[in-house]
């Protein structure tokens, strides 16, 4: 097999993000400074760069195992990764990209239970009044992921200093905010 | 030259302290920043993390309402919402044909033309050419200037500061009387949007953060992001907790301690507002 057939039949994920998001991981050289950098990487399963380390190696129990890393999940998108990465490789785009994969088959790891509610608790705020309403974000949350006492003391503190509005401040146009939520529906 | 500004949902929210210290500075200036009308949210992390499209449409939609109403140039004081906005504009610059279906998914006309600016480039602007004649009680302290994340990466796309040791609010607090102390935790990450599902990483964070400035002799941290600062101030409780110190640093938006150079009270730029109580005015 020639190299050229070989690149047309990858199926990777490493060949999928290089489509997708146009990162390529086999640029990397496993330097570790994304890994060094990155202020979650000690609370990750993974840490970048032995995600992309896994990439490279195009085996499908590699790919499974980045699809439901915890890893994808923690990273919060600090980009200091691919400013200090030599070979400028667009690791928090790779991130984004095997999140909504992870998800989309599936894969999440349920450690993340946590971040992923906060995260759909977010967009269903903006996609009923356009624009957060943090109480309902909270009150949402609360009920996604069951901490019904986390931060039970701070919402009195954060309204005597006028911080927690009662209710939500809802766009004009809310018709099409709607629209775009539907069009960009998956 | 008409200026816009997008203030974002925290700044209407829990960042109200931010946004009053932006409008009371503007006025100090006579400067009337005028609101996108019917803005949305950018989507924030939560949409890049979930749904690619909608974390472009909807910064799309922001920017084409500004283009619609003749805004050239958008200030943005949330950091976080200045990198959506900023990304956005970069993403459909770069892919016309995902220009193309963004335009189709808001279904509204998009070129791109309006001038997105961070909070410490308006000030750059607007305020400091007039700063000296208006300072009345010069910010005396030791600061710690706190850039985070998003108001200096991605720098390629940003194209603003020195990414590892910017300079720009260090600048601009020194112009007000203040010393800038050389910090490590310049440019390193709060813990951000992990702010309510992963309150003992945000503690973890934000704790180094401020246990430097405070080793460093800093009598305060000025921030130019609501996010930086919710995760600073709001959770310092949990910071302590987790640290079992008692910081007590405050944690001041680089608009409050300007406006209360140039004579504008601690209620008027929101310090009332604050978790950690700011004994210096």
């Amino acid at each position: 097999m020639s190299h050229s057939d070989h690149h047309i039949e990858r199926n990777s994920l490493a060949a999928k993000v290089e489509k997708e998001v146009e990162v390529k991981a086999q640029k990397c050289y496993q330097c570790g400074k994304c890994s060094a950098g990155c202020p979650v990487a000690e609370d990750m399963d993974f840490p970048p760069s032995m995600v992309l380390r896994m990439l490279q190696t195009e085996l499908p129990a590699n790919d499974e195992k980045i699809l439901k890393s915890h890893s994808i999940w923690l990273c919060v998108t600090c980009e200091m990764c691919l400013t200090r990465c030599p070979m400028e490789i667009d690791i928090p785009s790779m991130m984004d990209y095997l999140r909504q994969k992870s998800r989309s088959e599936g894969k999440a790891n349920p450690k993340a239970k946590n971040i992923i509610a906060f995260h759909k608790s977010f967009l269903s705020s903006i996609k009923h009044t356009g624009r957060l309403f943090e109480l309902g974000l909270i009150i949402d949350y609360k009920r996604q992921s069951l901490n019904l006492f986390q931060d039970a003391g701070l919402a009195p503190k954060m309204i005597s200093r006028g911080k927690l509005h009662f209710m939500p401040e809802k766009l004009k146009d809310m018709a099409h905010i709607a629209k775009i939520f539907k069009n960009t529906s998956k | 030259m008409k200026i816009g500004i997008y203030p974002g949902c925290s700044l209407e929210g829990s960042a109200r302290d931010y946004n009053e210290s932006v409008f009371a500075l503007a006025k100090a200036f006579d400067i009337e920043p005028v609101q996108i009308p019917d803005w949305n949210c950018c989507g924030a992390t939560a949409a890049h993390n979930l749904n690619k499209e909608l974390s472009l449409a909807l910064p799309a939609r922001i920017l084409a309402l500004a283009e619609k109403h003749g805004v050239d140039e958008i200030l943005v004081p949330c950091a976080a919402c200045y990198s959506r906005l900023v990304v956005t504009k970069h993403e459909l610059q770069k892919h016309p044909e995902l220009k193309n279906r963004i335009c189709e998914v808001i279904e509204m006309d998009y070129k791109g033309t309006s001038k997105i600016i961070n909070v410490i480039e308006w000030i750059d602007k607007y305020i400091i050419p007039k700063l000296e004649e208006k300072v009345k009680k010069p910010f005396n302290y030791k600061v710690a200037c706190y850039y985070g994340c998003l108001l200096v990466r991605p720098n390629k796309v940003l194209n603003y500061d020195r990414v590892e040791d910017p300079q720009t609010m260090d600048v601009v607090m020194s112009k007000i009387g203040a010393t800038a102390i050389d910090f490590a935790f310049k440019t390193e990450c709060c813990g951000a949007g992990l702010s309510i599902s992963r309150t003992d990483i945000v503690s973890k964070l934000s704790g180094k953060i401020i246990e430097d400035a405070e080793h460093r002799g800093a009598d305060a941290i000025i921030v130019a992001c609501p996010m930086c600062h919710s995760n600073l101030d709001m959770r310092r409780p949990d910071i302590n907790k987790y640290w079992n110190k008692e910081f007590n640093i405050p944690v001041i938006f680089v608009t409050q301690a300007i406006g209360l150079a140039v004579g504008l009270t601690p209620a008027q730029v929101g310090l009332k507002r604050h978790f950690v109580e700011v004994k210096i005015s």
